[in-house]
């Protein structure tokens, strides 16, 4: 593989990898809002943040265009207080990933959560536990298999984004072109189709990878329940 | 210690309007399904906020709707036995057990040694396992440690045998006698048991669809308790075993009597509940008879039933028996308060099934 197919690689996986990470803590957040809280403007937030599935992709790269670009009320806010600078830089590539990969986070998630025994959680507070000390010893270990499923379909989903990363961050080589990127632009020129064969064969290796992965964290988790 | 409720909760078309005082030692709620007696304990417990009320233990209000007081449960240090273990599937027994324990700060409550917890309660064995992995009975044990191991000041069981068989209750009744006794905490305990309320309790607190319709020592609340069939109590200790005919001895302030052998040492204390049904009135002592149990008492009281029959009190020797006999009979042996009679026992239950 040429430096700059490697380049493209290296670039997915660290953008995938932020992207879930970063975006890990407000899914379980919101996950566990969604689940466990009645409030006002609830199903308002469960529509939004599921929008990035129904919608074209395009037109959410567009949306983060329009309010974290340099222009954009948010991104704006952030480059001049912070210096966080989204537009045409990976971690932009990283945004836009994590928004794509939200909804299926926030999805496996919620029913993983959903499935948590409450009456446990009350066990629990009966021997003294306070409510968040409850949710990082009892809901958390006991949704940990949901929370990995949700956070490796998320991580699939950012290796594949394709339509909202190149609105918004475009497909500059070294910065923000991805593995998808970069095999759309080798389908585009002549003689190409080698170099896109290969990235492809890369594509799917690092897929099936990653759900192998989740599969023996998920069956070491299982075990280490059965023997513990 | 102790209790103080005094609370007005309603739920749709149930109201809750309870006030009892729970003294040390092991206090029952007793009743049928639904007279509010787990929405109580849960009260007390701090997982139902009541509409209206107060509980408070040694004059320090958990709830006082008045004042604004709800102090939340994981503030209350009041361990809860549910019926349903609940023990925690991803952590081992001894991670179970431990549990409270970082909670646990400050003095006062039980004793939260984990030897002697695990001793009281027989789990020593079970420590690595996993709760999956446990019986029923075993289950309610380890629920038992743990909630001990949180140091409460007072602890909640809401029937924690009701989901076991008759094995597996007479497994675990040895083991809350011992905490009743040994661990020196207060216990609240839900209950529509009458043997498991003869058998434990020191104090019956009757509920009846939503209100406390009696309160008082176990020997005095249970015959009323018991309205159906009626009965007595009589407080015994083992003497002896007759392992020839696989019995037991019991001594008591009636007499001496004589049950299936018991599986506890003697000089165990032992409470033996006699229902009216069980007992027959002689004149004179009879000597032929099958039954083993004979005792000596007179009349107190006769008290004539709605079907005729009558509930006849008898003082032996102090102690409180109680017979039910036809009007007929009652008629036919001319009995009168005062008269000395012979009462027969049939059976002695130790447990109702």
């Amino acid at each position: 593989m040429t430096p700059d197919e490697w380049t493209a690689v290296r670039l997915s996986l660290l953008i995938a990898t932020t992207a879930t990470l970063c975006s890990l803590p407000f899914g379980i957040a919101i996950a566990w809002l969604l689940a466990r809280r009645r409030f006002w403007g609830k199903s308002l937030l469960d529509t939004l943040v599921h929008l990035p599935l129904i919608l074209p992709p395009v037109v959410t790269g567009y949306l983060l265009l329009l309010s974290f670009g340099r222009r954009g009320p948010i991104g704006g806010f952030l480059a001049e207080e912070f210096g966080i600078v989204f537009s045409f830089r990976w971690t932009g590539a990283a945004l836009a990933c994590a928004v794509m990969g939200f909804p299926l986070l926030v999805r496996a998630i919620r029913l993983s959560i959903e499935a948590v025994d409450q009456r446990l959680e009350a066990a629990a507070g009966t021997l003294g536990a306070h409510p968040l000390w409850v949710f990082a010893t009892i809901t958390l270990p006991l949704c940990l298999p949901g929370i990995i499923a949700g956070a490796i379909l998320a991580f699939a989903k950012s290796m594949g984004e394709f339509g909202a990363t190149i609105t918004f961050v475009s497909n500059i080589p070294g910065e923000t072109q991805t593995l998808p990127s970069l095999i759309y632009t080798l389908t585009q020129v002549p003689g190409g189709d080698a170099a896109a064969m290969r990235l492809t064969l890369v594509s799917i290796a690092i897929s099936m990878l990653a759900l192998l992965g989740s599969e023996l964290l998920a069956k070491r988790i299982g075990a280490r329940r059965q023997t513990a | 210690m102790s209790l103080d409720v005094d609370v007005d909760h309603r739920r749709g078309a149930f109201r809750l309007q309870a006030r009892f005082t729970a003294a040390p030692g092991l206090t029952a709620l007793f009743g049928r399904s639904g007279s509010g007696k787990t929405s109580l304990v849960n009260i007390v417990g701090g997982l139902i906020r009541p509409d209206r009320g107060r509980v408070a233990i040694d004059g320090q209000a958990l709830v006082d709707t008045e004042r604004g007081v709800i102090v939340p449960a994981h503030r209350r240090r009041i361990g809860y036995v549910f019926q349903d273990s609940r023990l925690f599937p991803h952590l081992s027994v001894r991670r179970n057990l431990l549990y409270g324990r970082w909670f646990a700060r400050g003095g006062g409550g039980a004793t939260a040694d984990l030897g002697a917890v695990i001793e009281l309660l027989g789990i020593g064995h079970l420590l690595e396992r996993h709760p999956d992995s446990l019986s029923g009975g075993e289950k309610q044990r380890v629920a038992i440690g743990r909630a001990l191991l949180a140091r409460p000041r007072l602890v909640l069981m809401d029937e924690p045998l009701a989901s076991l068989d008759e094995a597996r209750r007479a497994e675990i009744l040895p083991y809350i006698e011992r905490l009743r006794d040994e661990a020196g905490v207060p216990i609240l305990y839900v209950s529509h048991s009458v043997a498991e309320v003869a058998r434990l309790a020191t104090t019956v607190v009757i509920m009846s669809e939503g209100t406390v319709t009696a309160v008082g020592p176990v020997q005095d609340i249970l015959p009323i308790a018991d309205a159906t069939d009626g009965g007595a109590m009589l407080e015994a200790r083992i003497v002896r075993h007759d392992e020839t005919f696989h019995l037991s001895v019991l001594e008591s302030a009636a007499g001496e009597l004589q049950v299936p052998r018991l599986d506890a040492p003697v000089g165990a204390p032992v409470r033996a509940y006699i229902r009216s049904r069980d007992v027959m009135i002689s004149l004179q002592r009879p000597e032929d008879i099958s039954a083993l149990n004979v005792l000596a008492g007179r009349i107190a009281s006769i008290t004539p039933t709605a079907t005729a029959q009558a509930d006849i009190r008898l003082d032996c020797n102090g102690a409180v028996l109680m017979a039910r006999l036809t009007a007929k009979s009652v008629d036919r042996l001319a009995l009168v308060p005062g008269r000395p009679v012979y009462a027969v026992v049939k059976s002695v239950s130790f447990e109702r099934s």
